[in-house]
């Protein structure tokens, strides 16, 4: 009897099973390793580890520890809100819209295009926040209306599809996208107008030495996720959402014209990317054709690591994904001995998703997904 | 002129009949019950009526106008809701929100209003939160305090079937199709329901046509039975007449067969 469990206990943990132990073994220790020869080397900087992998490091000081948290954060906070979009769409719809990095790249490229006319016209430096409402509010309209054209002409034909076609047409329309761009506006890099110099001057809050610009897009990016939870978890148009998100049909038998949520929630998503759009203007101050591809890619990642389908998952998601590829190339893999480490953001962007679907394919914040097969 | 009047209704899947030469008429206020062995059509004739299923052939006219073509979001605004065979609420969200988004179709707010909190959305929304209240309470003290917030797959079985219909009342019906409501329940809940389903009527002034397995139910709510077998309605009226009928205890227990000799 022994021998045939022996033979079936055997046979249950397959090769990959082990190969999938070993990967998580391997990557757990090097966090660990790295995260301690960074506390070694923060403590005693002539430690034999350090001396060994790393001789000429002088460690970071408590000024500059802070200052990758806080451009971690800003730059979270906008993959964040491009996020929500990819997180709402699955939600409703059950594919990935990888043409959502294309609205947020339309949104800031409307964004710089009025902010060049108001520029010109003097309205950027006489009246900045005026201007800066306008801009909001362009890319706010462009991205909506990218995001809800797109639906229409794209993936409402192919509702009853496979999910993986829509998933397939989606990456053709960011190819379109992209490509209406780059005829459009040309592959130059295009610049937003200068900053006021009282927004973007270094600001000292709580002994942190933060950008005002990065302030700004904290704020906004707070504001609008707490807008967009209000009108989730508090509204009827959003609760019609989460009915269509959990079941369709009956969703539909209690009244609940589909279609219009569905545009809603492209529309609610694009309106979200249009505002990481124009923050993303600000904050970098540069838009080209290709703008949209790695955020997007990036904000598909933050809302895989929070737990696709979740909110407020893809919101955390974000600010995690941000702050982890700020600060893990510094604390994480310059102590190990890594060389470019600032080079290597975003490598470290997509280790956080493989070691996420390592240990929570769900992501941090998942749940089971509705009782709906989604198949 | 009746509520809902079926003309020659047929629906067919493949070769198969599921529905055929169905006609009839339920008048305002009736209640009436339609029974029949497993697979005799009727969850089919619900589905037809709230359009999750289009008609091979027949007409349905609810209130003067037909139904067919419409989505099912058009015609539960036109007023029809309905229960299901086997539950199917919105699991995640609360008892009460699952009730407060089945008014979707009876509100009128939009997006804007809630972005700029205009007077107009927080009195609606007010309105849609105390008319959920209020639907919910019509189950005594089965749906209320705290289990307003649970999410809807923390309930118990019973309860579960009881938001089903206060979601389906929540829509603000005049026809309510009701799919197997005590199935599964004890007789003791099964007694209480009963006697809910004649207030539906009475209180809230629904039609209501009911598909039930429970003869003590049939008897005891409906003032007609229609009986359906294989697709074909083989007897109508009271149930007295109903119950008697040589046709019908054929369908239910088979052709007595003649004794061997």
């Amino acid at each position: 009897m022994s021998e045939i469990l022996k033979k079936k206990f055997k046979k249950r943990v397959s090769g990959v099973d082990r190969f999938l132990t070993f990967i998580r073994v391997l990557m757990a220790t090097l966090i660990v390793v790295g995260v301690l020869a960074f506390i070694a080397q923060q403590v005693w900087p002539e430690n034999p580890f350090t001396e060994w992998r790393n001789p000429d490091a002088r460690g970071l000081t408590g000024d500059q520890f802070k200052g990758l948290i806080v451009s971690g954060l800003s730059q979270g906070a906008m993959y964040g809100l491009i996020a929500l979009g990819y997180s709402m769409v699955y939600g409703v719809l059950g594919f990935i819209n990888f043409a959502h990095g294309e609205v947020f790249m339309v949104g800031t490229m409307s964004g710089w295009i009025t902010s060049e006319k108001l520029h010109d016209a003097g309205l950027w430096e006489s009246n900045f926040i005026l201007s800066l409402f306008v801009i909001i509010f362009v890319a706010i309209a462009t991205s909506t209306v990218t995001a809800v054209i797109t639906e229409r002409i794209a993936y409402r034909p192919l509702r009853n599809s496979p999910r993986l076609i829509p998933l397939i047409t989606s990456i053709g329309v960011s190819f379109f996208i992209q490509n209406a761009a780059l005829g459009l506006f040309g592959p130059t890099s295009k610049g937003y107008p200068r900053l006021p110099e009282w927004l973007s001057k270094q600001r000292s809050i709580l002994t942190v030495e933060i950008a005002g610009t990065k302030i700004l897009v904290m704020v906004v990016a707070a504001v609008s996720m707490a807008g967009l939870w209000y009108l989730v978890e508090r509204t009827q148009t959003g609760r019609a959402m989460r009915a269509v998100a959990e079941d369709k049909e009956i969703a539909s038998l209690m009244g609940i014209n589909v279609n219009r949520t569905i545009v809603i929630t492209f529309g609610v998503g694009g309106a979200m990317a249009g505002v990481g759009g124009i923050l993303w203007g600000l904050l970098f101050r540069s838009v080209t054709h290709m703008t949209g591809f790695l955020p997007g890619i990036k904000a598909f990642t933050a809302a895989v690591v929070g737990g696709i389908g979740n909110m407020g998952g893809a919101m955390a998601g974000g600010v995690f994904l941000g702050s982890a590829e700020s600060i893990a190339p510094m604390v994480i893999l310059e102590p190990l001995g890594v060389p470019g480490v600032s080079q290597l953001k975003d490598a470290v962007a997509f280790t956080v998703l493989v070691l996420v679907l390592l240990f929570k394919p769900s992501g941090l914040f998942g749940e089971r997904l509705s009782q709906e097969d989604r198949a | 002129m009746s509520l809902l009047e079926i003309e020659n209704l047929q629906i067919t899947f493949g070769g198969l009949d599921a529905l055929s030469n169905l006609d009839f008429a339920i008048e305002e206020g009736e209640i009436v019950s339609v029974i029949g062995p497993n697979g005799a059509g009727k969850t089919t004739f619900f589905n037809a009526i709230s359009g999750m299923i289009p008609p091979t052939s027949g007409e349905i006219i609810f209130d003067g106008e037909s139904v067919l073509g419409l989505d099912p979001n058009q015609i539960t605004e036109m007023g029809i809701a309905r229960t299901f065979q086997n539950v199917r609420l919105f699991p995640n969200m609360t008892v009460l929100e699952n009730v407060m988004v089945s008014q979707h179709c009876r509100t009128s707010q939009l997006v804007v209003g809630a972005l700029f909190q205009t007077k107009a959305f927080k009195k609606e929304e007010k309105e849609i939160r105390e008319r959920a209240e209020e639907i919910l309470s019509f189950f005594g003290t089965r749906l209320v305090g705290y289990r307003l917030d649970q999410p809807a797959f923390a309930l118990s079985y019973a309860n579960r079937r009881r938001l089903e219909i206060a979601r389906a009342m929540a829509t603000q019906p005049r026809l309510l199709l009701l799919d197997e409501p005590v199935a599964g329940m004890n007789p003791i809940e099964t007694a209480e329901l009963t006697a809910l389903i004649g207030r539906l009527r009475d209180e809230w002034g629904f039609t209501i046509v009911i598909i039930e397995h429970d003869m003590k139910v049939v008897r005891d709510v409906s003032d007609r039975v229609v009986v359906l077998d294989h697709g074909v309605p083989i007897a109508q009226g009271s149930y007295d007449d109903v119950s008697t009928n040589p046709d019908v205890i054929e369908a239910y227990l088979g052709r007595p067969v003649e004794a061997k000799r």
